[in-house]
C-alpha cells in the first residue's frame, strides 16, 4: 500500500461536497504522475452514503463513522487524517479549499512534518516531480511553489479542476480512530438559508456591491431569472446587508461561472481575485473609469437602478 | 490576561504589485510596506479584550527584517504594551515560509506564556492562510480560526467598540465564517485565534500614543538564540503574471448586452 495519497473528503448533510470531486482530480493527476493510489478519508457521523458517492469515483474509501467526528474540530479531524496518511505510507494529503480544508490541512501538516501548498490552483513540474501554482498578493502573481518535504500536503481551489468523473474499483472499508479529547468544543451553527444555487458551484453569479445602497431586491430578482447564485463584495457584507458567506474575493470566496454579473462594484484588486477566472463577465457601474471595467467582457455604463430592471425584462423575454 | 498578537510586515496592498523580468520574485522597490491588515484587527480584539480585564498585557511579535519594527511600533501606537522582533534577513524567496515562522512563534510563546494568541486568518502577501493552524498544532492547542462578530460592522456592538470574542471561566467563545454560515465554537486557554475581517474595526493611532509608543520596549531574538531551523518547507521557484483578460468592451443598451450574451458570448 506505498506511496498513496490521501484525500480528505467531505460529506455536507450525508452527501459528499462537489469541492471534494475536484480534489480528487488533482489527486488522480498526481497519482497518475507517481504511479500512486488515491485513498479518501471520510469522517463523519452517518456518513455511508457519501462514503459510496465516493467510492463510486473508484476510490478505495475509509469511513471514520463516529459520534467522535460528528462536527469537525480541527484537531480531531487533524489527528485522524495524520493517523490515515501513516497507515496508508501516504506521500500527498490532498483536501479542498473549504473552510473545512482550510482549517484542518495545516494541522496534519504539523503532524507529519509535511509542508503545506494552500489554495493551488494547477500542477506544473515533470513527471514524479510536482510543483504546485497557487496565486500570491490577491491574485497579481502567479508562483510555482516546490513542497521540500517528504510527505506534501495540499489544498486545492475547487474552481480550478473539473470534477473528477465515476470510476469503477472503488470499495469502503470502516476505519476506527479514536482521538485524544479536544481543548475545543462545538456549540453551534447557524446556516445561511437559501433556496438558490451554491455560490462556489453555481453556472452563473449575480454579484451586487455598494453601489446598490444594501438593496439587494433587483440583484435577487436577476439572479432567480438566471437561475444563479447571488454574491456580494466586501463593502456590502461588511456593512451587513448580506451574510458573510456571500463576499466574493481573495479572502471570501472564489468562484469560477460561465456568468458572472457586477452589479454597483468597483472592481477593487480585492473583488477580481475571487471572480476573475469566470468565462463571461458582465458589470455594470454608473462610472465609466470603475477598474471592474477592464476585466468584463461586457461593460454597461449605467445607473442600476435603471438599467437592471430593463435587463431582467429583456432576458425573460430571450428565454421564451 | 495575557495576549501576544503576531503581526507580520507586508506589501502594501493599495501598492501596485508587479512581478520581476527574471521571474524571481516581485518588485519590491518603490512598494510600501505596513502590518498585514487582518494583524490589524486582531490587535484591536486583543486592545478591547485587555481593556475589558485589566490587569492585562497585550505583547506584539514579528518575525522579519530590522524593518518590522515598524509594525510592531504602529501596533504600540494603537495601544499595545511591548514588542518582539525575532530577526530574520532573508528576503524575497528566502523570507520565512508560514512554517518556519510558526516554529520561530512557537518558541517565543513557550517563553512568553500567553492565555490568548490572536493572530491574521491570512497574509496577504504569500495568502496562505496555514501559520495559525501550523501553530496551534506545532503548541498542542485547541484554535479557532476565522474569528468574526455576529452583528454587522455598522452595529451598535460595534460603535460600543465591544470586543466580538467573549472569554469566560478559562475559555474563548468564538463565531466563526465558514461555508454555509456561522459557527461557535468554545475553545479552552491557552489557544489561537485567527481573525477575519469583520471581527472589528481597527483603531487609528492617536498623537499622544504615537509619542507614547517611541518608549515602550522592544526585544529583540533571533532563529539562532530561539533554536530554530529555518529551511523551508514550502520554496517559492518563480513567480509570473497572471493571465490578462481581454476586457474592456462596452455596450450602449441593455438590449445589446442581452443580444450579445445570447449569440456571442452563449451564456443565457
Ligand atoms: C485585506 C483586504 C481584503 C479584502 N478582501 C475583499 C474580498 O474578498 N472581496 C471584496 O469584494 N473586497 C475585498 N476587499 C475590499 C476591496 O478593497 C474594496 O473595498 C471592495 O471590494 C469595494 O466594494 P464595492 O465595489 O462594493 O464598493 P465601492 O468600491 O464603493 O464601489 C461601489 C461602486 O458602485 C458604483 N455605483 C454607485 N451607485 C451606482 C448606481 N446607482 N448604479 C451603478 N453603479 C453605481 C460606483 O461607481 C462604484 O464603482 C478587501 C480589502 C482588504 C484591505
Ligand atoms: N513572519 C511573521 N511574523 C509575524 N506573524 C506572522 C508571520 N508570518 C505569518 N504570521 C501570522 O500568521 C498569519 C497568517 O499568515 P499566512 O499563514 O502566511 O497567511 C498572519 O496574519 C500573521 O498574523
Amino acid at each position: 500500500m506505498a506511496n498513496s495519497i490521501l484525500l480528505i473528503a467531505e460529506a455536507h448533510e450525508g452527501k459528499l461536497k462537489k469541492a471534494t470531486l475536484s480534489a480528487l482530480a488533482a489527486a488522480r493527476e498526481i497519482a497518475v504522475r507517481t504511479s500512486g493510489n488515491v485513498v479518501g478519508l471520510i469522517a463523519g457521523h452517518g456518513i455511508d452514503g457519501a462514503a459510496k458517492e465516493l467510492a463510486a469515483h473508484g476510490v478505495r474509501v475509509l469511513a471514520a463513522d463516529s459520534a467522535a467526528f460528528a462536527h469537525v474540530l480541527a484537531e480531531t479531524y487533524g489527528q485522524l487524517a495524520a493517523e490515515a496518511a501513516k497507515k496508508t505510507e501516504a506521500t500527498y494529503v490532498v483536501a479542498a479549499a473549504t473552510s473545512i480544508g482550510k482549517d484542518v490541512m495545516p494541522r496534519v501538516a504539523a503532524r507529519l512534518g509535511a509542508g503545506v501548498a494552500s489554495d493551488v490552483i494547477g500542477l506544473s513540474g515533470e513527471g514524479a516531480t510536482v510543483h504546485f501554482r497557487r496565486a500570491m498578493w490577491a491574485g497579481n502573481a502567479i508562483a510555482t511553489v516546490e513542497v521540500t518535504t517528504p510527505v506534501k500536503c495540499v489544498t486545492v481551489r475547487a474552481t480550478e479542476f473539473a470534477a473528477a468523473s465515476a470510476a469503477t474499483g472503488g470499495s469502503v472499508e470502516a476505519f476506527s480512530f479514536t482521538p485524544s479529547a479536544a481543548k475545543t468544543k462545538f456549540v453551534e451553527f447557524v446556516p445561511v438559508k437559501s433556496a438558490r444555487p451554491e455560490l462556489t458551484e453555481a453556472r452563473a453569479v449575480v454579484s451586487g456591491g455598494r453601489g446598490t445602497k444594501g438593496d439587494f431586491t433587483l440583484i435577487e430578482q436577476l439572479a432567480d431569472e438566471l437561475g444563479a447564485a447571488v454574491g456580494a463584495s466586501r463593502a456590502v457584507v461588511d456593512a451587513g446587508w448580506q451574510p458573510n458567506d456571500l463576499q466574493v474575493g481573495q479572502t471570501g470566496k472564489v468562484v469560477a461561472p460561465q456568468l458572472y454579473i457586477a452589479i454597483g462594484i468597483s472592481g477593487a484588486i480585492q473583488h477580481l481575485a475571487g471572480m476573475k477566472g469566470s468565462k463571461t463577465i458582465v458589470a455594470i457601474n454608473k462610472d465609466a473609469d470603475a477598474p471592474i471595467f477592464q476585466v468584463a467582457d461586457y461593460g454597461l455604463v449605467a445607473d442600476l437602478f435603471k438599467v437592471v430592471p430593463e435587463l431582467i425584462a429583456e432576458i425573460h423575454k430571450a428565454k421564451v | 490576561m495575557k495576549i501576544l498578537v503576531t503581526v507580520k510586515r507586508v506589501e502594501d496592498y493599495e501598492s501596485k504589485i508587479k512581478v520581476k523580468p527574471d521571474k524571481s520574485w516581485i518588485v519590491t522597490e518603490g512598494v510600501n510596506c505596513r502590518a498585514n491588515p487582518f494583524d490589524e484587527i486582531a490587535v484591536e480584539e486583543a486592545l478591547r479584550l485587555r481593556d475589558a480585564a485589566m490587569p492585562s498585557e497585550v505583547v506584539i511579535v514579528s518575525c522579519g527584517s530590522a524593518a518590522a519594527a515598524t509594525e510592531i511600533r504602529s501596533a504600540l501606537a494603537m495601544g499595545a504594551d511591548r514588542g518582539v522582533l525575532v530577526k530574520f534577513d532573508g528576503a524575497g524567496p528566502q523570507s520565512l515560509d508560514p512554517d518556519a515562522a510558526a516554529r520561530l512563534l512557537q518558541k517565543v510563546i513557550e517563553k512568553e506564556k500567553p492565555d490568548l494568541v490572536l493572530m491574521g486568518k491570512q497574509a496577504v502577501d504569500d495568502d496562505s492562510n496555514v501559520t495559525g493552524q501550523l501553530l496551534a498544532e506545532y503548541l498542542g492547542w485547541g484554535q479557532a480560526t476565522f474569528a468574526s462578530k455576529r452583528e454587522s460592522l455598522e452595529s451598535e456592538e460595534e460603535k460600543a467598540k465591544k470586543p466580538g470574542i467573549a472569554i469566560e471561566g478559562g475559555t474563548a467563545k468564538v463565531w466563526r465564517e465558514v461555508d454555509g454560515g456561522l459557527e461557535r465554537l468554545e475553545v479552552a486557554l491557552p489557544a489561537i485565534v485567527t481573525v477575519d475581517l469583520r471581527l472589528n474595526v481597527p483603531r487609528y493611532a492617536s498623537l499622544p500614543n504615537i509619542m507614547k509608543a517611541k518608549k515602550k520596549p522592544i526585544d529583540e531574538l533571533s532563529p539562532v538564540a530561539l533554536g530554530v531551523d529555518t529551511t523551508a518547507k514550502v520554496r517559492v521557484l518563480s513567480v509570473e503574471a497572471p493571465p490578462a483578460r481581454a476586457g474592456g468592451q462596452k455596450v450602449p443598451d441593455v438590449a445589446t448586452l442581452v443580444q450579445k450574451l445570447k449569440t456571442e458570448a452563449k451564456v443565457i
